[in-house]
Formats: structure tokens, C-alpha cells, sequence
């Protein structure tokens, strides 16, 4: 018998689950001098998982200084386009910097199978055990409050032990779910990712997307291309392939009898976008599932000798301009695996000893941001928002653009009131709609 | 001026003579082929037949990105556990208590994400 399935064998911490937030939690634990076993039930870390993707590695930079090091990064985003599509429109706002990619990227695009692997490594350096290809079948909750949970997996019936539970077992949040941590829970609190990844050489993507190297990147994020279901779309370059998929909203998409790759293949034939990754070999596609309903939908975060990190407790910032979750994944995991060892130490693991996470996730941007923009998902996803917008916005300078000569020219104010009226946005939804944005991202 | 003899440049934006080139679908089968999977014996995703019959929503065909749910010309529900995402979109989506029974593949085994 191994030492990892030995039940005489009494971990400090297990953490399930070695995606961003698992592994941040086991690197954070071990440190502390917890005896760590972190399970992961993929052939490796990161073959489940499937993101946009770009990780804003601000907070990784603290919690492992040197990742610039041998992180894999794909490339680091200097153009950020926000795209509204209308038909065979679009308008764009193109933010260029180069100055992103200094030093510390402001965010990289990845393939989480190199992310997640090297993350879990990490942890393995630290002197965390990492149990791969092993699944967590069931926990044995019933003497947590004694610091020993029991943790069935797949691999034989003994189940392994430890003190403290760290559930980091993504999306589906099946431990938090068995646990009762949610009070509420429907598909309007998800959306669906589905993506698709295109392999092209390196000097044909800088090329199209005006990038001087192979380390610098591109990330698109769209309005208005999901057929009138909520939600969006994206595109990021990787170093030889490119990111390009949706996300629907699970309610809105459920009932409209759209299929999802349907809707991918409208972005992906769009004018504005169809040239982008023409001519390139289909390398992978896939779909996850993305908690987006914000602070609305996290569950209990704590409770007997268990916490919840990162998707599994609803971690996602999906806040319009904002679309992060890595970065709280691992921000919420190193927070797990302190508060795990500060509990292990004064001896108190029932939910009162660890009621200290929670309080550190409030006081850390966890926190602040998802309770500063709780509104936002929401309002993003509104009909409004959903529907009018980007035509809107595709109106207003296909008026303030296009010459109507020897028509005299309406000025600005006008151009906008009037495209405003043609698309029916009454005074009242305006003014609503400025009170809610206002409220939402102040 | 005499306008007949100006030169005259129209810009013409070519008209359907030709039909217009078929855009790219994207065909789900087609686009798993680029998908690793390692398949366990078990399945495990398992329907409940006999609530899937009773079932007119069948949400699942349509929500399934992997396009797994198949009825069968006798009107009862098939699941193709092979090709799963392991996503949650079907139980989700599902409006019928108990109709899917949504458990993690064996530890190793199911999709096996490369590139994303």
C-alpha cells in the first residue's frame, strides 16, 4: 500500500480538486508546514479544464514571485477589443498598450493543461502529495467537527483523512452541493462555455492581429453574437492557435432550441471576424460550465472542516468589462489553505474556527469586487443590455459616420438621440438603465 | 463641361451571380474527432428510461454541446457517454426529477483537454 492510500495516514489538508484554486490552496498550506494531499481526478491537472482564456497573474506574482520564470504562458495581451455585432456589423473599442506586457503581463493567455500542471508542480515543490487520475466519490462528514473528514475516492474503498477538507472541485460544486452550503441553486446561475481552438502559425497571427512578436496577444470579447440568447462571445490568441467560443447564458439558451454550435459557427463566419482565423486546422473543442451569477450565487463558503474555493463557491467575476476567475480562483485558495492551517493550530476546525476564511475572502478584492459589482452579471445579461445595445451602438456611428450628403449634417447630440428613438429605448428604460450601470459598476 | 466625355468610375459591389460561398458550419462530430478521450467501461452519465419517455421538454437534445442525447425511433432516449465534456449542462438544463443519474467519469478517464 502506498503512503498516500495508507488510512493509518492522517493529512492535515486534503484538497480536492488541482485547478487554480486547489493548488494554490496546497501551495499556501504546505508552506505553512500542513501535510497536504491534493487529489485531482484528471490524467493530469488541467485535462478538465477549459477557460476563455486569459489569467490576470497580479495575485499569482504573490503567491509564487519568480512564475515569469517557467510559467507557461502563451502570449501577454496588449490589444484589448470590446466588440458590439450587429448583423454584418460590428463597432469596436481597441485599447492598444504595450506597456501590459512589462515586467509583470497585466494578463496571458494559456492552455490550462501546461497552466494547471505547472500550478499543481508547484504545490509539489512545496511538499504537497499530488493524487492524480482519482476521483472524489463521497466525503464522511460525520466527525468533522473532530478534525477527521473522510474522503472516499474511486481508488479502493478506504477512504483517505484529514482535518480539513478543502473543496476546490470546480463548477459543478458537487462537495458543496452534498454539503448543503447552497441555498439556492438553478441553471440561471451558469453559464455555458463552449469553444473552439484553431491551430495557426505564429507569424500569421501577428500578422492579422498587428502584434510585433509571438509575445504579445489579442483579446476580443463580443456583444452581440449569440443570436439574441444572453451572453457573448470571445476571441484570445494563444501562441500558434486561437481561442474563439461563446458563452450563454444556461436559462436563456435552454429554452431557445438554438444549438450552441450553431451559434459558434455565426461568430466564427462574421465579417469581422472570419478572415481572423481563416485558413487555420480545428485542433480541439470543448465546453465548461462558468458559475457566473456573482456574490448572488456563492454558497456557504465554510463549514465543519471544510471550505470552498474558487468555482466551486461561484468565484467567477463575470462583470462585463470584466471576465476574470482564475484570479480569484487563486486568491480564494491561498486564503483556504492559510486559514486551514490557522485553524489547525489553535486546534479548532468546526465552522466557528474556520470562519476566519470567510472573513479574509471579505476583507481581500475577493470580496470587495464581488460584493462591489453583485449587480453587475445580472445587468449584463439583461434584455436591454442583451438585445438594444449593441445594435445601438452600431447605429450611432454607422449615423455619426456615414456622409448623407447634400443632407446637412444632424450634429453628435441628435445622431445619438435619434438612433436611440429608432431603436425604441424609451426616456424611462434610459434613465433606468444609466441608474442600474451606475449603481452596478461605481 | 460635357459630362459624356468624363470618365466614370462606379464602384460595384459584385451582385449574386455567383452564389455566395457556403460559410463554415460547424459540424459537432466532425469537431470531436480533434477531442482526446480516454473511455472508461462505465458509464457515467445514466438516463432513467422510463421518466426520459415521459419527457416532451427533452431539453438535453439541443443543450448537449457534444450532441449525446439521441432519440431512438421508438421515442426513448440514448446517451453516448464516450464523447462527454463532463460539463453539467444536461442535469442543469433537465426538468425531470431523477430522469439523469450525473457522476464524474472514473478517476483518468474521460475527456482529456490538450489545448484549452
Amino acid at each position: 500500500m502506498t503512503k498516500d492510500h495508507n488510512p493509518n495516514v492522517e493529512w492535515d489538508v486534503i484538497v480536492v480538486g488541482a485547478g487554480p484554486a486547489g493548488s494554490s490552496a496546497a501551495i499556501s498550506a504546505a508552506r505553512l508546514g500542513l501535510s497536504v494531499c491534493l487529489i485531482e481526478r484528471g490524467r493530469a491537472p488541467g485535462s478538465k479544464n477549459l477557460f476563455g482564456g486569459v489569467v490576470y497573474p497580479a495575485i499569482l506574482s504573490e503567491l509564487i514571485p519568480n512564475f515569469l520564470e517557467d510559467a507557461p504562458i502563451e502570449r501577454a495581451i496588449s490589444r484589448r477589443v470590446t466588440m458590439a455585432i450587429d448583423g454584418n456589423r460590428s463597432t469596436s473599442l481597441v485599447v492598444d498598450n504595450p506597456n501590459w506586457v512589462d515586467e509583470i503581463p497585466n494578463g496571458f493567455t494559456v492552455k490550462r493543461s501546461l497552466f494547471d500542471s505547472w500550478l499543481a508542480d508547484q504545490a509539489v515543490k512545496e511538499g504537497a502529495t499530488l493524487l492524480n487520475a482519482t476521483t472524489v466519490t463521497s466525503l464522511d462528514r460525520s466527525l468533522a467537527k473532530n478534525a477527521k473528514t473522510l474522503v472516499y475516492t474511486d481508488r479502493g474503498d478506504i477512504p483517505l483523512s484529514a482535518k480539513v477538507v478543502i473543496a476546490a472541485d470546480g463548477a459543478n460544486s458537487f462537495i458543496a452541493k452534498e454539503a448543503g452550503l447552497f441555498s439556492e441553486l438553478s441553471s440561471h446561475h451558469y453559464t455555458l462555455g463552449v469553444k473552439r481552438v484553431i491551430e495557426l502559425d505564429e507569424t500569421t497571427i501577428n500578422e492579422r492581429f498587428n502584434q510585433p512578436d509571438s509575445l504579445q496577444g489579442t483579446d476580443i470579447e463580443i456583444l452581440g453574437c449569440t443570436m439574441g440568447i444572453s451572453g457573448g462571445g470571445f476571441l484570445y490568441t494563444n501562441r500558434s492557435s486561437i481561442s474563439i467560443g461563446v458563452v450563454l447564458s444556461l436559462d436563456s439558451f435552454s429554452k431557445s432550441k438554438v444549438r450552441s454550435e450553431e451559434i459558434l459557427s455565426g461568430l466564427c463566419n462574421h465579417p469581422s471576424i472570419k478572415d481572423l482565423i481563416k485558413g487555420g486546422t480545428d485542433l480541439e473543442y470543448g465546453a465548461h460550465l462558468i458559475p457566473e451569477a456573482g456574490k448572488k450565487g456563492w454558497p456557504e463558503l465554510y463549514s465543519d472542516g471544510l471550505l470552498i474555493a474558487g468555482d466551486s463557491g461561484f468565484m467567477c467575476l463575470a462583470a462585463g468589462i470584466w471576465l476574470e476567475g482564475v484570479n480569484y480562483a487563486i486568491a480564494s485558495g491561498d486564503l483556504a489553505g492559510r486559514a486551514s492551517a490557522q485553524a489547525i493550530r489553535k486546534g479548532d476546525v468546526t465552522k466557528e474556527g474556520l470562519s476566519i476564511y470567510k472573513r479574509q475572502i471579505d476583507e481581500s478584492f475577493v470580496g470587495k469586487n464581488h460584493s462591489r459589482f453583485q449587480s453587475a452579471p445580472e445587468l449584463v445579461m439583461s434584455p436591454i443590455v442583451q438585445n438594444k445595445m449593441p445594435k445601438l451602438a452600431c447605429d450611432i456611428f454607422d449615423e455619426l459616420f456615414k456622409v448623407r450628403d447634400p443632407l446637412p449634417k444632424v450634429g453628435i447630440p441628435k445622431a445619438i438621440f435619434s438612433a436611440i428613438k429608432a431603436n425604441k429605448i424609451s426616456k424611462k428604460e434610459l434613465i433606468q438603465l444609466g441608474i442600474r450601470g451606475f449603481r452596478s459598476f461605481k | 463641361m460635357t459630362p459624356d466625355n468624363s470618365p466614370k468610375i462606379v464602384f460595384n459591389r459584385p451582385k449574386t451571380t455567383v452564389a455566395p460561398k457556403k460559410n463554415d458550419q460547424i459540424i459537432v462530430d466532425d469537431v470531436l474527432e480533434n477531442v482526446n478521450f480516454r473511455i472508461s467501461s462505465k458509464a457515467h452519465i445514466v438516463l432513467n428510461s422510463t421518466i426520459c419517455e415521459g419527457c416532451s421538454d427533452r431539453r438535453c437534445l439541443i443543450a448537449c454541446p457534444a450532441s449525446l442525447f439521441v432519440e431512438t425511433s421508438n421515442g426513448s432516449m440514448i446517451f453516448n457517454y464516450e464523447n462527454c465534456f463532463e460539463c453539467g449542462t444536461c442535469y442543469l438544463v433537465c426538468n425531470q426529477e431523477g430522469a439523469i443519474t450525473w457522476n464524474y467519469p472514473t478517476g483518468g478517464y474521460g475527456v482529456d483537454f490538450l489545448h484549452s
